[in-house]
Order: structure tokens, then C-alpha cells, then sequence
């Protein structure tokens, strides 16, 4: 008992926050002394002098945060076969080259001459996405999925617009979208039109003939869906709403699946966003930076968001289009992203990237039959990149349970009740990168749990058992929100 | 595939792996798993170059890089809202380690601990910087995060007119009228001085120091705003707020900011982070992502993303924000950097630049043909007006070597933003005045 509360006291030290720790007079860094002569400073009242930060040395500063690191799971450190967030192995060498000087001390208001090398990558990274998607355009500057499909929804929304077709106002979306499909679509200023998926789980195309009238704008489109399925009414989906005179906007979170299968252009999409933070191996770093470029057919071209890579000759430059939505954001794009990404292309080639969708669809659809006879499966039909089960029929545990309890096996949780139209979902995308072995020693992981679940009904409830931390209450962080440190009363 | 001359490091499975697995799947072939794609349309040819050994994408790279010229290497005065600052090595060495690096958005908080803690501190630092009461996760840069609390102060005053001063960063404002436009939100540009605010506008937003670098009366922004019923946001240099008045103390009501300054390379543009604060009443109302304090199965001091119910993933187009993936590693880098400097060294790091800044503007105004058009108080940044076009001043400041100032003669005839930090030793700044003196 002693021992054990010794322990839980080391732990809770180890993890006290900087102000916990600060000491008046430690500090974690040295500076220079002024080389100018002194110059007066600011009347007194323009200043403060209340700002508390924390005073640490530089190996306390190390020891801590090397030991929080330590109680994450990564895709370094584990298998993450989370659902439609393409957690792939992310090479090594797209940190070295985005950290390259010529790149990383490169100021965004330098004149074109002095940043010819950063605009030719980012024209031919242009280049590459527009043939991967069969777009004629691309921009580099949204800084993540999201970010890609409000840009998405403006461009639609100004093309609209030119046309005199302003007053369009509707914007369908599969009832088995990401969040963010209608979240971004209310950004743009359009009502949201929830859009039921067939028995198949295709879009539902009599669904679709409803609103195909002068009122509908566009449709938001994952393709492939959130399920994992290729929609085979894609094509003819486009069909209708262009008839209508509407624009579809395909959400590319789900890439991986169609590197060199299918472009997304040739079934009639208008604007595709690609997430480079997925498909293209630039690490999510616990929550981004991510890049989500936007490629546009021709149609679409002239309004991408300002500015774009251009190329002359031998001179690069960046160029507003013609009818831009305008800048989204500060600058160019998240360019160190874009600097491994464009890596990640060139090491791979053309041949690599198809492997790439090859291998992916090969390991999803091996965890599809290894796992069915444990969870239900609707439909049951060949999947691209990722596999939804519903977890319903497992008696005593819940797709939480289970999720829950895989962590303690040493494997990262799938993506649970989303796509929400499956009742206990567990959203499963293993990728290229993880080999046979993992995949096997995965589903054995998953039988035990299974084996552990008919024991004992109440057990998986509490799991997980041996991660750095047991269940957090999350209902009490809500509702009394402490959300920083503050000093002691 | 099987005669394919390139094999790739990052996809394990073989030739014999992949046969034993579409034995299992019940599929003849790889192509047979690809059969929903419509067969005219499937496996197109792809233009894309071929493979490349690390080896020689190495060489291809720093070719590329080279082909750039950079404030590493030579004196640089670029400010303009992206600032070079001292970075320790400790700081790249522990965001490099992979379990930062690779892991997901901290949805799983049993194995996320370490992103959830390094939140809470990024919160608690931006709170303390802005003098704000709380402040989210970040969000993607300092312009989207303005953008973001102008749309929010719309949602809060239930008003739709958002007054700009035209003193802000016009990347800036252009991506305020980006993210406003779509919703119907009506932008207006107003001289700071007199804002001319009526009863439906719903926030004054500001800049702290402005885009040219001085210090706005705050205070009289402060009673600007309130007494029209609007809210104030101001986005505000954070290495400036270890020496000025924190925006809290003015009684600003939202507070954003480029975390970029907190010791992130320049990068051409980013990757940064969003810094987002604002007063405990707004909360509910708050953008993007926050982390929580909470306590887990045994009673345990741990962390979770907590107020999820305003966010996309629940509220889907009625969220605050369709934000998702942010910029959360950009977020500890300027943690890390910021725990680093500790209270007394940002302090002089920013007293560094506010001196080594006014000793190049007074020799700036010294020389013929020379002037500061502004008066009052500035922090690392001014603006000098030139006796030619700033382009022309450029281009002679390149050919000695040095990469000047941001052109911003539409406001100033032949006027140019020059920034200066810490990272100018005097004798970079010597070199600056040496060579402008060249021109007359």
C-alpha cells in the first residue's frame, strides 16, 4: 500500500504543470546583452509588468515534456487503426527536408526572385495533386480539410454567383458525412439538406431528383464514403445535380483508396479537397498542422483563393485568379507541410502512390473477413480503404467497451459511433503501411476481447486497465470547465 | 506490380503477403477489389515522374532550397506579422519526438495524455500573454483567428456589421472579408482614431501594435467599442505583450494573435497557430478545440478536450466553427519556447528588440532623404519613408546583401515597414543604415 501510494505521488509530480514548478530566478535559456546603446522605453502606463510565465531551467523543461510525450500513443510507437483519418506511416525524411534552411527561414514578404526554389515546388506539388485528381487547378492554400471545404463551398458559392445564380441556396449532404461537410457548408451561407444512403450504401439517388431543382446549389460528396464503399451512383449523382444546374464539391479525406484507381474529375466532380495530412504522410502532430489543398476543373478555376504558383519560362511567381474568393488565410498555405508532402510524391512516383491504394484496399479488406464473423457487417461487399462494423450483436460490450479495452492491448482505438447512420460503430483503417503480422496480431487482439466480453459481461466496462490513466470523466471537465492554470487563491 | 523494378519502405506487404490475403479475401486479383470503380474510368494513366531513391531526392531538395535566399543567412527587416525570433535547439529536439509528432487529435484520452497537458499549458500560456481569462487550442493562423472572433462577436451581439480599423494587416482584413462575406456580414473600413461605430455593428477590431507597428490608443478603442454595445477584438503581437499592457487590462473582449512569434521558423507561411483568448462570458461561443482539467477512474489529475458540444463533430451545422484539425504541434512548439524564455527572458527578449529597433530608426532619421512619418509609441516595428520607391530600395539593399523592408508606399509615399528583432546584431543594422545611405 505505501509503496503504491509512493508511486502515484512520483507520477502526479511528474506531471506538475510549468507554473507548479516555476522558480523566481530559474531560467531555461541564454540572451545575448543588448548591443545598441540604450534607448528610452515607453511612457510607464503603456506597460505591464503582471505577466506570469513560468521560470524552469532548460532540463527541467526537457525531463517534462519528454515524459508527457511518454504517455501518448503514436503512430511511431503504435498501430492507430483509426477510420477515415488515414494514419500512415510518416517518413522521417519529410521532417529533414521541410526543415531544410532554404525552406524554413524563408519569410512569406520576400520578393518572387528571392524564393524561386519554394515557388517551383509549390507550382509542380500543384502539378502533382492535378493530375492525382484530373482537375485542371489547384490551390495550396487551405490549411487543413476543413479548411479546404469552406474553400470549396466559397468557390461553388462565387461561381454560383457569376452565373446569376446567387439565390441558390441548398446544399445536400449524405447523412454519413464528416461534421465538418455541414459545418463548412453553414459557413458558406447555405441550409443543409441531410441525404439518406441506399440499402446498398450508395446516395440515394431518388433522394437527390427531389431537390434537383432551381433552388439547389451543389452536393457535398465523400467519396469514397465514410463507410468505406466506392458509390457507385456517384457518376450518375453529378449527372443530376449538374443537370440541375448545381456544382459538386468531393470531399478527399478518403484518397488513399484512389491514388491511380479512378480521378475524381472523371466522375464529375467540380472541386475535390485532398488532405495532405493523410494521404500524402505529413504527421497529424496531435491535432495538425495539416494542409488541405483544393483542385477545380476549369469551370472552377477562375475563382480559387488568392494566391497561386505560376510559372513563365523559368520564373515563378504567385498570381490572384481572375474572380479569387480571396485569401483564407495569412499567406501561401501551410508550406512546411507542403514541402513534405511534395517529399513524400517524388520519393514515391506515379508507380509508388498506385501501390500505395493497391496495398491500402488489400489490408482493409483482409481485416473485413478476418473480423465479420465477431462484428456485423451491412452491407457485406468489397471495401476500399477502411471497414465499418456495428459492434451491436456482441453481448455485454458496447463499441466503447471494445475500443476501450484495444487500448490496453497496445492498440490505438478505431473511430467509434461515426458514420452515425451504424448503430455501434467501429471504424476500422488499418493502410498500406502496417504489415500482415500487425493485422493478424490485431484481430487476434480483437478475439480475446471477445473471448474476454462472454466471461464476464461487466469487464470490458472498465477498461482500460493498463494505459497511463483509467477513464476520464468527461461530464465533470464540461460542467465546471477549468481550462488553465491558475495561481492558488 | 510483381515485376515492378521499385519497391517502396513504407509498404510492407510482399508480393506472397498480398497473395495469401486475396486468397483469404476470396478475390482473384487486386483489381478484382476495385470493381465498383466504373471500368472506363478505372486505373488511368498517371503522369507523375518516377520513383526516386532517398539519396537522390536529397540532392533534388537542397538544390530547390538553395535556390532560395533567406534571413539564415543574410540580414533581414521583413516583419509584417511573421517575425524572426531565437529559437534554443531544445525547443526542435522535443517536437521532433515521434509520440508528439504521429499521434492523433487526443480523442482517446487514456493514451493522449501528453498532447492533452501540452494544451493546457498552450491555454494557460496564451491566457497569461493576452491577460484574457480563458483561450482555446489554437486555431490554423493569426489571420483565420481574427477572421474567427469577428464572426463570433456577430454571434454574441446578434449584429452583423463588423467595423475594421485600417491600421490592421490588410492579408488580414482580406481574410476577414473572405470568411464574412458568405454569411451576409457586412465589413466596414474605419480610420482607428474615429471609428464612427453605430448600434449595429458588432465588434471594433483592432491591431496591438498596428500593422505599422505603433501603439493605438487602446483606451480610447476600448470606449469606442462598449459604448456602441460592441464587442472589442484585437489581435495582438504576443512577444510584444511581454513588455505592453496586456489586451486583458484594456478591457479588450477578444483577443487573437499570431503564435508564430512565440520562436516558429517563418516557413514561407506556416505552418503557425492561431492564438484565440477571450473573456470567461463568451466561452460557449469560443471556436476550435479546448482542453479540460479533469480527474479519471482512480481519482487521478488528467485532461480531456471538454465544451465538445460546440463543435462539428456534435453540432454539425450549428457549430461555432467547422474547425478540425488545427495546428495543435505548433501550439506546443510555441509552449515549449515560450516555458524556455520563462518570465524574465521574454522580457528581455523583448526589451532586445524594442532597442535594437529604435536604434535603427533614430540612425534611419538621421539620414538624408530620410523620415518616420508616424508618431508615438512602437515596438520592434516602423515605417521610414524613402527617397525612392521602396522596390528601388529593395533591389539596392539585395545587391548588398540585405533582405529590406515591406513595400507599404500605398499609405506612405515611398514608405517601408522595417522590422527589427533580436536576431539583428548591431552590426547587421550598421550594414542597413551604410546601405541606405547609399541612396540619396
Amino acid at each position: 500500500m505505501l509503496v503504491q501510494d509512493a508511486v502515484r505521488n512520483d507520477a502526479a509530480d511528474r506531471r506538475r504543470l510549468l507554473m507548479e514548478r516555476s522558480v523566481p530566478g530559474r531560467t531555461g535559456v541564454t540572451l545575448p546583452a543588448p548591443d545598441v546603446p540604450p534607448q528610452p522605453l515607453p511612457n510607464a502606463s503603456l506597460l505591464r509588468d503582471d505577466l506570469e510565465l513560468p521560470e524552469v531551467t532548460e532540463g527541467e523543461v526537457v525531463r517534462y515534456f519528454t515524459h508527457l510525450s511518454q504517455l501518448n500513443f503514436s503512430i511511431d510507437t503504435n498501430f492507430y487503426p483509426l477510420g477515415s483519418c488515414t494514419m500512415k506511416y510518416n517518413p522521417k525524411v519529410n521532417e529533414a527536408m521541410a526543415a531544410l534552411p532554404g525552406f524554413a527561414q524563408l519569410h512569406p514578404a520576400q520578393p518572387t526572385e528571392q524564393v524561386q526554389g519554394a515557388l517551383r515546388l509549390m507550382h509542380e506539388l500543384q502539378g502533382y495533386l492535378i493530375e492525382l485528381t484530373g482537375m485542371n487547378a489547384c490551390s495550396l492554400a487551405p490549411l487543413a480539410g476543413a479548411h479546404g471545404e469552406l474553400t470549396g463551398i466559397l468557390i461553388i458559392k462565387a461561381c454560383l454567383a457569376s452565373r446569376g445564380d446567387g439565390h441558390r441556396s441548398r446544399m445536400l449532404i449524405p447523412d454519413t458525412a464528416h461534421g465538418t461537410n455541414p459545418a463548412s457548408a453553414a459557413m458558406g451561407g447555405f441550409d443543409v439538406v441531410s441525404i439518406p444512403s441506399d440499402e446498398n450504401g450508395n446516395i440515394d439517388l431518388e433522394a437527390v431528383r427531389g431537390y434537383a431543382d432551381g433552388d439547389l446549389a451543389g452536393v457535398m460528396f465523400t467519396q469514397p464514403t465514410t463507410l468505406g464503399l466506392f458509390d457507385r451512383n456517384a457518376a450518375e449523382m453529378c449527372r443530376i445535380v449538374h443537370e440541375a444546374g448545381g456544382l459538386v464539391y468531393a470531399d478527399g479525406a478518403n484518397m488513399n483508396a484512389l491514388l491511380g484507381r479512378v480521378k475524381l474529375a472523371d466522375l464529375g466532380f467540380d472541386v475535390v479537397h485532398l488532405n495532405l495530412h493523410k494521404t500524402f504522410t505529413t504527421p497529424h502532430g496531435g491535432g495538425g498542422p495539416g494542409a488541405g489543398p483544393v483542385c477545380v476543373n476549369d469551370t472552377l478555376a477562375p475563382f480559387l483563393p488568392s494566391p497561386v504558383a505560376t510559372r513563365e519560362g523559368n520564373a515563378y511567381a504567385l498570381a490572384a485568379p481572375p474572380q479569387t474568393i480571396g485569401r483564407i488565410g495569412g499567406w501561401y498555405g501551410n508550406f512546411g507541410v507542403l514541402v513534405r508532402a511534395y517529399t513524400y510524391i517524388t520519393l514515391m512516383g506515379g508507380q509508388g502512390l498506385s501501390d500505395v491504394s493497391h496495398n491500402a484496399v488489400v489490408n482493409a479488406n483482409y481485416l473485413r473477413v478476418k473480423l465479420r464473423d465477431l462484428f456485423d457487417l451491412t452491407p457485406d461487399r468489397v471495401v476500399m480503404h477502411e471497414v465499418v462494423f456495428s459492434a451491436r450483436k456482441r453481448k455485454g460490450a458496447r463499441a466503447l467497451d471494445v475500443a476501450k479495452r484495444l487500448l490496453d492491448y497496445g492498440y490505438h482505438a478505431p473511430t467509434m459511433y461515426f458514420p452515425l447512420v451504424v448503430d455501434e460503430a467501429l471504424m476500422i483503417e488499418p493502410t498500406e503501411s502496417e504489415s500482415k503480422e500487425t493485422l493478424d496480431a490485431f484481430v487476434e487482439a480483437l478475439r480475446r476481447i471477445d473471448a474476454e466480453a462472454q466471461d464476464d459481461e461487466d469487464f470490458l466496462h472498465g477498461a482500460p486497465y493498463e494505459t497511463p490513466m483509467g477513464r476520464l470523466d468527461e461530464a465533470r471537465a464540461a460542467r465546471e470547465p477549468e481550462l488553465r492554470w491558475r495561481r492558488p487563491a | 506490380m510483381a515485376d515492378s523494378p521499385f519497391t517502396s519502405s513504407y509498404i510492407p506487404n510482399t508480393d506472397d503477403d498480398r497473395a495469401t490475403m486475396l486468397r483469404d479475401i476470396g478475390a482473384a486479383s487486386v483489381d478484382e477489389l476495385f470493381e465498383d470503380i466504373p471500368a472506363d474510368l478505372r486505373n488511368p494513366p498517371l503522369e507523375l515522374p518516377e520513383p526516386v531513391a532517398e539519396m537522390d531526392l536529397r540532392a533534388h531538395m537542397e538544390a530547390m532550397a538553395a535556390a532560395n535566399k533567406h534571413g539564415g543567412e543574410r540580414p533581414s527587416f521583413l516583419g509584417a506579422g511573421v517575425y524572426r525570433h531565437f529559437a534554443p535547439a531544445v525547443v526542435p529536439a522535443l517536437i521532433s519526438r515521434g509520440e508528439f509528432l504521429t499521434s492523433y487529435t487526443p480523442y482517446q484520452p487514456e493514451v493522449s495524455q501528453g498532447t492533452l497537458q501540452g494544451t493546457y499549458e498552450f491555454q494557460t500560456m496564451t491566457a497569461q500573454l493576452f491577460g484574457m481569462q480563458v483561450a482555446n487550442a489554437g486555431m490554423y493562423d493569426g489571420a483565420t483567428s481574427l477572421a474567427e472572433a469577428a464572426l463570433m462577436a456577430c454571434r454574441v451581439t446578434r449584429r452583423y456589421r463588423i467595423a475594421l480599423a485600417d491600421t490592421v494587416n490588410p492579408n488580414y482584413a482580406e481574410v476577414v472579408r473572405t470568411y464574412a462575406a458568405p454569411q451576409g456580414i457586412e465589413v466596414v473600413v474605419v480610420p482607428p482614431g474615429s471609428p464612427g461605430l453605430d448600434d449595429e455593428t458588432a465588434c471594433l477590431v483592432v491591431q496591438y501594435p498596428s500593422y505599422y507597428g505603433y501603439v493605438e490608443d487602446m483606451t480610447a478603442h476600448e470606449r469606442a467599442a462598449h459604448d456602441a454595445g460592441a464587442l472589442l477584438v484585437a489581435s495582438c503581437d504576443p512577444v510584444a505583450m511581454a513588455m505592453l499592457k496586456s489586451p486583458g487590462a484594456y478591457g479588450v473582449d477578444v483577443a487573437t494573435g499570431e503564435g508564430q512569434a512565440l520562436g516558429i521558423p517563418p516557413s514561407f507561411g506556416g505552418p503557425y497557430v492561431g492564438l484565440f483568448a477571450c473573456k470567461q462570458d463568451y466561452l460557449r461561443q469560443m471556436p476550435g478545440r479546448i482542453a479540460g482539467k479533469t480527474a479519471d477512474s482512480q481519482g487521478r489529475t488528467g485532461y480531456v478536450l471538454t465544451l465538445q458540444p460546440r463543435e462539428q463533430h456534435i453540432r454539425r451545422e450549428r457549430a461555432t466553427s467547422n474547425i478540425c484539425t488545427s495546428t495543435a504541434l505548433i501550439g506546443l512548439w510555441a509552449t515549449i519556447w515560450t516555458a524556455c524564455m520563462g518570465k524574465r527572458g521574454l522580457r528581455h527578449l523583448a526589451e532586445l528588440c524594442y532597442q535594437k529597433a529604435h536604434y535603427a530608426a533614430e540612425r534611419i532619421a538621421a539620414l538624408p532623404g530620410y523620415s518616420l512619418p508616424l508618431d508615438g509609441t512602437f515596438f520592434q516595428e516602423f515605417v521610414m519613408t524613402c527617397p525612392k520607391p521602396a522596390a528601388e530600395v529593395n533591389r539596392h539593399l539585395a545587391q548588398r546583401g540585405i533582405i529590406g523592408g515591406v513595400d507599404v508606399g500605398d499609405r506612405f509615399e515611398n514608405g517601408m515597414l522595417l522590422c527589427v528583432t533580436e536576431v539583428n546584431t548591431r552590426a547587421q543594422i550598421d550594414a542597413l543604415i551604410d546601405a541606405l545611405a547609399e541612396l540619396r
